[in-house]
């Protein structure tokens, strides 16, 4: 890029002045004061804050035209695309949120009259188009290298942060619980959020380093949760118990579907563990005597402090967590115990992703992913490779599959349909393939932000339709894709 | 590393009437040739003579449509090529390669090249990962000789300093040197060298010639080489093999090959060949290397 000439700021604002003064002259007499009409009505009612607004408005447009003129197309892009999407937001607020959150909107709406403010939005929309398209032709061609080097830097940067961030993150997430204000919503939100970040995690190790694209990642949710629940009420089993023993089953369906296709490569490997999903969905769809068909499984049992059970009163013969511990009882105390099991479990999964980056296999999986023939010519197995990469991906999903089945007590085949397969692999894509920070910000991104505006959950999928595309267009990598080395020379004693 | 022990008799790769048919097209026709430890042997011949074609069915990437390829392991024996996987051709019969364009894993850092190399041997001692997994001391000791003998390569191709780029950033030549290392670290008994010298300009090509003789003399293992640059064949060949349209036209020492009628015949016989016109001089006068066997 050029470096271009700088804005001469004293003109700009001279000329945006001139522009609100004019603003003022038009409107002061027109809109400021105001004959009200009825019987009765005697004093002139003034309204100098709408004129003020105006002014305001007129200033910043005028300022945005100028920015235009001279080819700085960034800032208004972002200015005017805010001003039009929260005046929107203001405006549909009644249609859109709770009454409570409709008070607070409406304060934001900058007229009293819908269709002034209609009018706003559309000529902020009008600018922030121009703005894009200016944006879009100026950078699209010349540009393309230059932002993938930005990008991989910030993600460089984002990845050195995360020594200090992480452990910050971290600690946020263990005190959540305790926070002022978490409330239930919130934390069942963020249960939610974990698993995803869980899963993220668990199917990052089959995309992100092993580089298979796996697009029925739901099926070994959906095995770990039946395994769960079948085991729990057939055999009796605990939940510490039934946990790993689901993580395995999970992990030999794994196996079991990547014997015959780990041979296939890209779009076919992807087609058929879609097809693959799907097909393991129909199953416990239609095999009505062992998973109860669409009807599901219920009575799943809740997960126990060592055998302490978080309810009111003890079943028969046990003893509940807050009579054991002598506290009164608190239905929130079960929301924090999940808490706590789902959170351990991901870390659980983040610490062992990152070990297993360090060892033999973990780096075998990313040679794979480079180079599948070079892979070979050095004597690695690339089928078993693959498979162990796929089993293990799978364990994690089984993992938190069962826990999904004793958080929810109750499984069916809707709630593994493939739509889950596309958000985990929305996390993993969005977040940058084989960055673990990444997974978590997309995890809050996509599942935190629409549980949320649940409000707004119509959008969900058109915005998360919108997302991908983008990010397939703008960074196929990733957002945040960036790779740490998993050996350094230079930490080995090697001279720099 | 040592004079001793040598075993005339027995080559370490023998090929026997290898044939590959690609439908009616033949790759390969009838091909035999030795080739020796501590040795380099170079496969020559225009292009689309079928050395790669070769190259592939040596290590496991084609299956041959007939012939046998003999590979005398100094320690675990005869090994049958033709019948083995890819994978275990280098696993197990110690035969590594490069490849004609090169196959680096781009985005993983030099060392991490070198490390991938020695896959096979990381993985017993990490216990399939398993105890690795578990931070175990055989792990651990296992992963710093793996650094050492990544080092020691690394040393001889001047990539020390560079050890933790991205491969795929360094430049073309060494990449191709990189690409020798990294096949070295697999600890082979067979290198076989698919145009390494292919687009290095004369000092990158001399630095080539170096490292392969030190390759030879110092590791005491057999290479193949498949080589249009007729100085770096001429230079550092013991011995020549030539090919034209999947068969073999000549096979001897480079003085013979040079002066071998066929040969010239084959290299020039073609007049829209023009490539090839400048590959081989025609005719030798001196040749101050050509008497070393
Ligand atoms: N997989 C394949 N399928 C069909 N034909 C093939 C295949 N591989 C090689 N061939 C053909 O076999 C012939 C020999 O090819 P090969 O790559 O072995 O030549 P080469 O001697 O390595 O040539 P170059 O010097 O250009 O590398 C060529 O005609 C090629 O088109
Ligand atoms: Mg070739």
């Amino acid at each position: 890029m050029t470096p271009r000439p700088a804005l001469d700021v004293p003109a700009i604002l001279k000329e945006a002045g001139l522009t609100a003064l004019v603003m003022l002259g038009l409107t002061v007499g027109l809109v400021g004061f105001r004959i009200p009409d009825g019987i009765g009505a005697s004093a002139l009612e003034t309204r100098f804050g709408a004129v003020a607004m105006a002014c305001g408005l007129a200033f910043a447009g005028r300022i945005a035209l100028i920015l235009l003129r001279e080819k700085r197309p960034r800032r208004v892009l972002f200015a005017s695309t805010a001003y039009a999407v929260v005046v929107a937001l203001a405006q549909a607020a009644p249609v859109l949120f709770s009454p409570a959150a409709t008070e607070r909107w409406i304060t934001l709406r900058p007229f009293d009259s819908a269709v002034v403010n209609g009018m706003t939005v559309v000529l902020a929309a009008a600018f922030a188009l121009r703005a894009a398209w200016m944006e879009w032709r100026h950078r699209r061609f010349p540009g393309i290298k230059e932002r993938d080097k930005a990008m991989d830097a910030m993600g460089a940067r984002v990845q050195r942060a995360t020594h200090f961030f992480g452990p910050a993150l971290l600690l946020v997430a263990v005190i959540l619980p305790f926070l002022p204000m978490v409330d239930r919503r919130l934390l069942d939100i963020a249960v939610l959020v974990v698993t995803y970040i869980m899963l993220g995690w668990g199917l990052n190790i089959v995309v992100g380093l092993a580089g298979l694209l796996d697009l029925g990642y739901v099926a070994f949710y959906a095995v770990g949760a039946y395994s769960f629940a079948l085991l729990a009420i057939n055999f009796d089993l605990g939940f510490w118990i039934c946990l790993p023993l689901a993580g395995m089953l999970a992990a030999t369906a794994g196996i079991l579907l990547g014997f015959p296709v780990l041979r296939l490569r890209g779009d076919y490997l992807a087609i058929v563990t879609l097809g693959f999903g799907e097909i393991i969905r129909i199953i416990l769809l239609n095999w009505y005597q062992f998973t109860g068909g669409p009807d599901g499984i219920s009575g799943i049992p809740k997960p126990t402090f060592f055998g302490l059970e978080f309810k009111r009163s003890a079943s028969d013969g046990g003893e509940t967590f807050h009579q054991f511990f002598d506290l009164t009882y608190s239905p929130v105390d079960k929301i924090v115990f999940i808490y706590y099991v789902i959170l351990g479990l991901a870390l659980i999964t983040n610490s062992f992703s990152l070990r297993i980056r360090k060892l033999p296999v973990g780096r075998a999986w990313e040679a794979l992913r480079e180079d599948e023939i070079a892979c070979r010519s050095l004597g690695i197995n690339a089928t078993n490779t693959k498979l162990t990469a796929f089993a293990i991906g799978a364990m994690f999903g089984g993992i938190a599959g069962s826990f999904f089945a004793t958080r929810q007590g109750f499984i069916s085949p809707e709630s593994f349909t493939f739509i889950e397969s596309a958000v985990i692999l929305a996390i993993v894509v969005l977040g940058g393939f084989g960055s673990q920070i990444g997974v978590v910000i997309a995890a809050i991104l996509l599942i935190g932000l629409p549980e949320i505006f649940r409000e707004l959950q119509d959008f969900r999928m058109l915005t998360f339709g919108g997302a991908m595309v983008l990010i397939m267009v703008w960074r196929p990598a990733g957002l945040l894709a960036h790779r740490t080395p998993s050996i350094r020379l230079s930490d080995r004693g090697g001279e720099p | 590393m040592t004079d001793a022990c040598t075993h005339p008799q027995t080559p370490l790769l023998h090929v026997e009437h290898l044939t590959m048919r690609f439908g009616g097209l033949v790759a390969a026709d009838d091909v035999s040739f030795k080739a020796q430890d501590r040795k380099i042997t170079a496969i020559i011949g225009p292009n689309g003579a079928g050395k790669t074609t070769l190259f592939n069915c040596l290590t496991g990437f084609y299956a041959p449509t007939s012939g046998r390829l003999e590979l005398n392991h100094p320690t675990r024996g005869e090994c049958l090529l033709e019948r083995m996987e890819g994978h275990r051709i280098a696993r197990d019969a110690g035969v590594a390669r490069t490849f004609q364009n090169i196959r680096l894993f781009a985005r993983m850092t030099v060392l991490e090249n070198l490390i991938v190399a020695q896959h096979n041997r990381l993985m017993r001692a990490s216990g399939f990962s398993f105890l690795g997994l578990l931070g175990f001391k055989r792990y651990v000791d296992a992963e710093t000789q793996a650094v050492e003998l990544a080092r020691y390569w690394l040393d001889r191709i001047g990539l020390t300093e560079r050890a933790d780029w991205e491969a795929g950033n360094l430049p073309y030549g060494d990449q191709r040197r990189l690409e020798v290392a990294r096949a070295m670290c697999t600890e082979p008994v067979l290198l076989c060298l698919d145009e390494p010298a292919a687009g290095l300009n004369p000092r990158e090509s001399a630095d080539l010639n170096r490292l392969l003789t030190f390759i030879r003399d110092e590791h005491s293992i057999g290479l193949l080489l498949i080589e249009h640059d007729m100085s770096v064949v001429m230079g550092i060949s013991d011995h020549i093999v030539v090919l034209d349209y999947g068969r073999k036209i000549a096979d001897g020492t480079p003085r013979a090959v040079r002066n071998d009628p066929a040969v010239i015949r084959a290299y020039l016989g073609d007049e829209n060949d023009e490539e090839n016109d400048n590959a081989m001089p025609p005719k030798v006068t001196a040749d101050p290397k050509g008497g070393d066997v």
